[in-house]
């Protein structure tokens, strides 16, 4: 049999590495996708939100009377409607409890009140701005520095006495928790006895992930049959039917969620929101479907925020630039309830990463949760669990320190570099990285951008007055949750599933526990089965999102589909195969043994002649088994990961910058990504551009902010940051492969390392450009009127 | 509310509705005439994934009322395809992979199909002018804009013919 031959068939099946065009394209270019906001039931009825203008007050009254009078209107619906059935408050998935509606007090602006349900949107509307009510404004809290000063106003009466909020011993009203790890005496006295040690202040600010579709939901309670459905913009539809039953008392059989097609969710779509509680129980009490669809101001004001990490790093070294110590410290704002959307025991997420790519040896990192007068959330942004917080951190200070030393960037971290033959590699904070090898990746990139010559031309135009920065960065993330035995969402396990059937005539379909919000699942995974069942990606129909028909999983966020979801793929597949290669033995009278795999078929050690194709397999199995062999050919592969997966990246940045005006322009920004074994290249080049493209509104442009009485400054798409075309520069991509050692298919996951890398690397180009002016560091975002604030103070412009 | 006959040509058929005259266009075409291609994504003209073509024009739905599309010729994306062959810019979007979620694309491929009947040659710089009313989350618009150049060599290649 020729390699032609073989490499035919191969490339026939549409499997793992190829450039495979997208299954889902055609109806969404059609407009032919189905969103939550396309589902229309009928007797639908549509719920809108009284919210608060304020930020902290008591509420006196509600008067719905004049909402109630007008037609079209069916109820309103209020804190003291949900009391009776116990769902005026519901749990989070960080221990704490939040306000399904308003409590008696509000405790952030634009917080829901009331919902009105209606006969639509419009009588919605209407009759949300005639409910009355009265309030008594309190003194808020905004700044977290302030939260837990001595007389700082109590945001939480319900946990007024309580030493706990769910995640340890709090120490004053206005705390959550405090979580630390590492060795802090042995970190303190390496610093106490380092040649050098810098320290900087970097801030998070709060953002928002902004997905184009905001969150909604369809709830429909059959009273007949006792069943619930939910179309709803879910990242984890799973989790969201356990919670729907442990609120409610529906069983979980007779509740079903499903996730449509979702408009983009970046972490906004993993909570579970007062909106779609309040929908529910709506439904429940009218008898009919009833929708809620936030708008963008509602969205963008309430439906979680993201970062708003207050930070300190430091770092000790010897006057070579060796690091051997670290010392991080983050004060995190969590708003008015702790509902931050982290595996339950990881109240910090996975900020312990860090310690970055380098070798250092001692460290200690500690957060300090607080409330404020402000939306709860705390998602992660395209990114794994406060993996962006911790990767800004290092990356930041691997530079300050270079700076201080003077020592060139990329030599630095040269110099710290955990090296290829140490791994598996045991973090100080606690983490087995599984593999990397991160220095040919930087030495590949320095190469590709001519970074001697970019710091020439940058030494040239410095001595003219010209402003350019050359921001680098060398991250790796962890991502894949995750190993059940430290990893669970509300006592789930962070497992995922496939399920696989293949038909007699050899067509398949396979339906997982996670959903798709653009990453093309529907695309790759097809393309991981195709490889390990030998059938045609063509001929493999994937399906999520639908509770009733896919197996249990924890979803999509945290870059964990591929790592768990498409590692249970293939196992599943590996479980067919198995099943398979005995059915093919009895239809070939041989022994299973005797019998090797090739491409698409089993053939008879040294005879080619004897071979049965899997599809010649599938349909024995449903005619032709061997005696005492189930018929059929299925199974489900609940798949709990050994360890997390490790991606990393080495990216490069030139900016140039406007010296009369803070204006600056991306000249070129090259990113390197190791994301293991690559399963569709042009999916992995998308996903990149878009994460850098994140990043870039991060680094560039997106602020949640607020006044000192609370009052957000801007909250719909006239302030908040989404860079248009024209803003965004040109992405350059690359990559080298370091396959995963306990993935099946040495795959790592890929979408969120673009943002996680790419805000530093931004951040780092513009501090680059004025470090010869001593500056070490400048907080995000860099808009040109901050950028120009820079070169004002330092007397840049004159 | 009192409502009012509204009149027009909806990818090429007439249709007539009763809306109130407060209505904006997006609801009508999504609820009323279960066009549900054009998106809302912001309501304030921002985002444009509620992009329509009116009479020749890139209109955002989301900030139009139902009353003034009267006697209008509208198209949607639904409306793009004709006699089941898929318009260039629908091709060109699947083949440069300008689409990741799908929530942007309907009214990316209406703002395309507008774009490169105003300028039928464009530099990726008119691209990115000419495109930048319609905002994408997800492909950090480089695909976009290599599916906008590749459609208009498709157009340029037809006319040729």
């Amino acid at each position: 049999m020729s390699v032609a031959e073989k490499e035919k068939r191969q490339d026939e099946l549409q499997g793992v590495g190829c450039s495979r065009k997208r299954k889902e394209d055609p109806r969404f270019i059609q407009g032919k996708g189905q969103y939550v906001d396309d589902v229309k039931l009928p007797g639908m009825l549509c719920g809108v939100a009284v919210r608060s203008p304020y930020a902290h007050a008591k509420i006196l009254s509600i008067d719905t009377e004049a909402a109630l009078a007008l037609p079209g209107v069916h109820a309103v619906i209020t804190a003291e409607d949900l009391k009776p059935l116990g769902l005026h408050w519901m749990p989070t998935l960080a221990g704490d409890t939040q306000a399904v509606l308003a409590d008696e007090k509000v405790c952030f602006q634009e917080q829901e009140v009331a919902m009105v349900i209606a006969d639509d949107r419009y009588i919605a509307a209407d009759g949300a701005a005639l409910v009355r009510v009265e309030y008594e404004e309190l003194e808020p809290v905004v700044d977290p520095h302030k939260a837990m000063d001595p007389d700082a106003p109590i945001i939480r009466d319900d946990l007024v006495g309580k030493d706990n909020a769910g995640q340890g011993n709090r120490t004053h009203d206005n705390h959550i928790f405090t979580w630390d790890v590492g060795e802090k005496e042995e970190t303190d006295s390496v610093f106490d006895n380092a040649e050098v040690t810098v320290r900087e202040e970097i801030l998070n600010p709060r953002v928002h992930a902004c997905p184009l579709e905001t969150c909604g939901c369809v709830a429909s309670f059959d009273k007949v049959k006792g069943t619930m459905t939910v179309y709803i913009t879910s990242q984890a539809p799973h989790v969201v039917r356990t919670v729907v039953t442990m609120l409610s008392g529906i069983p979980e059989s007779k509740v079903r969620i499903i996730s449509p097609d979702i408009g983009g969710g970046f972490g906004n779509k993993v909570g579970i929101y007062p909106g779609y509680v309040v929908a529910m129980v709506s439904s429940i009490v009218l008898g009919v479907p009833v929708k809620w669809i936030e708008n963008r101001i509602d969205n963008l004001s309430t439906t979680a925020f993201a970062r708003d990490y207050h930070g300190i790093g430091e770092l000790a070294a010897t006057k070579e630039g060796k690091i051997t110590g670290l010392r991080f410290y983050a004060l995190a704002d969590h708003g008015a309830f702790n509902a931050h959307a982290q595996p339950t025991k990881w109240p910090a997420g996975f900020f312990s990463i860090c310690t970055g790519s380098y070798d250092i040896p001692t460290a200690y990192a500690r957060v300090d949760g607080v409330f404020t007068n402000k939306a709860p959330g705390g998602v992660s942004y395209r990114c794994s669990f406060r993996v962006t917080e911790a990767v800004y951190l290092i990356e930041r200070m691997i530079d300050v320190l270079a700076q201080q030393l003077d020592i060139d960037k990329a030599e630095i971290r040269r110099r710290n570099f955990i090296q290829a033959d140490q791994f598996p590699y045991q973090s100080a904070l606690g983490w087995e990285y599984d593999s990397g090898n991160y220095l040919p990746a930087m030495e590949k990139v320095l190469e590709a951008c001519d970074y001697e010559g970019l710091r020439k031309e940058q030494a040239e135009k410095r001595a003219n007055g010209e402003l350019m920065g050359i921001g680098l960065c060398t991250f790796t993330e962890v991502v894949g949750a995750g190993p059940s035995k430290n990893c669970d969402i509300l006592g789930v396990g962070m497992f995922d599933s496939c399920e696989i059937r293949i038909h007699p005539t050899g067509s398949v379909i396979a339906r997982l526990g996670t959903i798709t919000q653009g990453q093309g699942h529907q695309t790759t995974y097809a393309q991981i089965l195709a490889t390990e069942l030998g059938l045609s990606s063509e001929d493999i129909q994937i399906e999520e999102g639908d509770t009733d028909t896919a197996p249990y999983g924890l979803g999509t966020y945290g870059s964990r589909s591929t790592p768990v979801a498409g590692a249970a793929a293939a196992l599943a597949a590996r479980s067919i195969r198995a099943k398979a290669q005995k059915i093919a033995a009895h239809m070939l009278e041989v022994s299973p043994d005797d019998l090797e795999w090739d491409v698409d078929r089993f053939q008879v050690k040294g005879n080619p002649e004897a071979v049965k194709t899997m599809k010649e397999v599938a349909w024995a199995a449903y005619n032709d088994v061997p005696e005492g062999m189930e018929m059929g050919l299925e199974t489900v592969n609940y798949y709990d990961p050994p360890n997390f997966t490790y991606p990393f990246g080495a990216y490069l940045c030139v900016v140039d910058i406007d010296p009369k005006t803070g204006v600056t322009d991306i000249r070129r920004f090259y990113a390197l990504d190791d994301c293991g074994t690559r399963i569709n290249p042009m999916v992995i080049d998308g996903q990149i551009h878009g994460g850098l493209n994140e990043a870039f509104a991060v680094a560039m442009g997106q602020l949640i902010s607020f006044d000192d009485q609370g009052n957000l400054e801007g909250n719909s798409l006239m302030d908040y940051f989404l860079p248009t075309f024209v803003e965004t520069p040109h992405w350059e991509t690359d990559y080298t492969v370091t396959p995963s050692p306990h993935h099946p298919m040495g795959a790592k996951g890929v979408a969120e390392s673009p943002h996680v890398g790419g805000i530093p690397c931004f951040t780092n180009a513009i501090v680059d450009a004025f470090a010869h002016k001593g500056v070490t560091h400048v907080d995000m975002p860099h808009t040109a009127f901050n950028v120009w604030k820079t070169i004002h103070s330092l007397g840049l412009d004159a | 509310m009192p409502k009012t006959q509204v009149s027009f040509n909806l990818n090429g058929k007439a249709v007539d509705v009763l809306v109130e005259p407060r209505e904006l266009l997006i609801h009508v075409l999504r609820e009323q005439l279960q066009q549900t291609g054009a998106h809302i994504g912001c309501e304030t003209s921002h985002c444009g994934a509620c992009t329509v073509d009116i009479d020749g024009e890139s209109v955002k739905s989301c900030t139009y009322l139902a009353v003034q599309a009267q006697n209008s010729e509208v198209k949607t994306v639904e409306g793009l395809a004709e006699n089941g062959e898929l318009h260039a810019v629908q091709q060109a979007f699947m083949d440069e992979h300008g689409l990741q979620c799908g929530f942007c694309t309907p009214g990316m491929l209406m703002r395309s199909y507008r774009f490169l009947q105003e300028n039928p040659n464009p530099t990726e710089e008119e691209i990115r002018w000419g495109m930048s009313g319609n905002l994408c989350r997800c492909t950090g618009y480089q695909n976009i804009i290599k599916a906008v150049q590749k459609a208009a060599s498709t157009n340029s290649a037809q006319d040729a013919e």
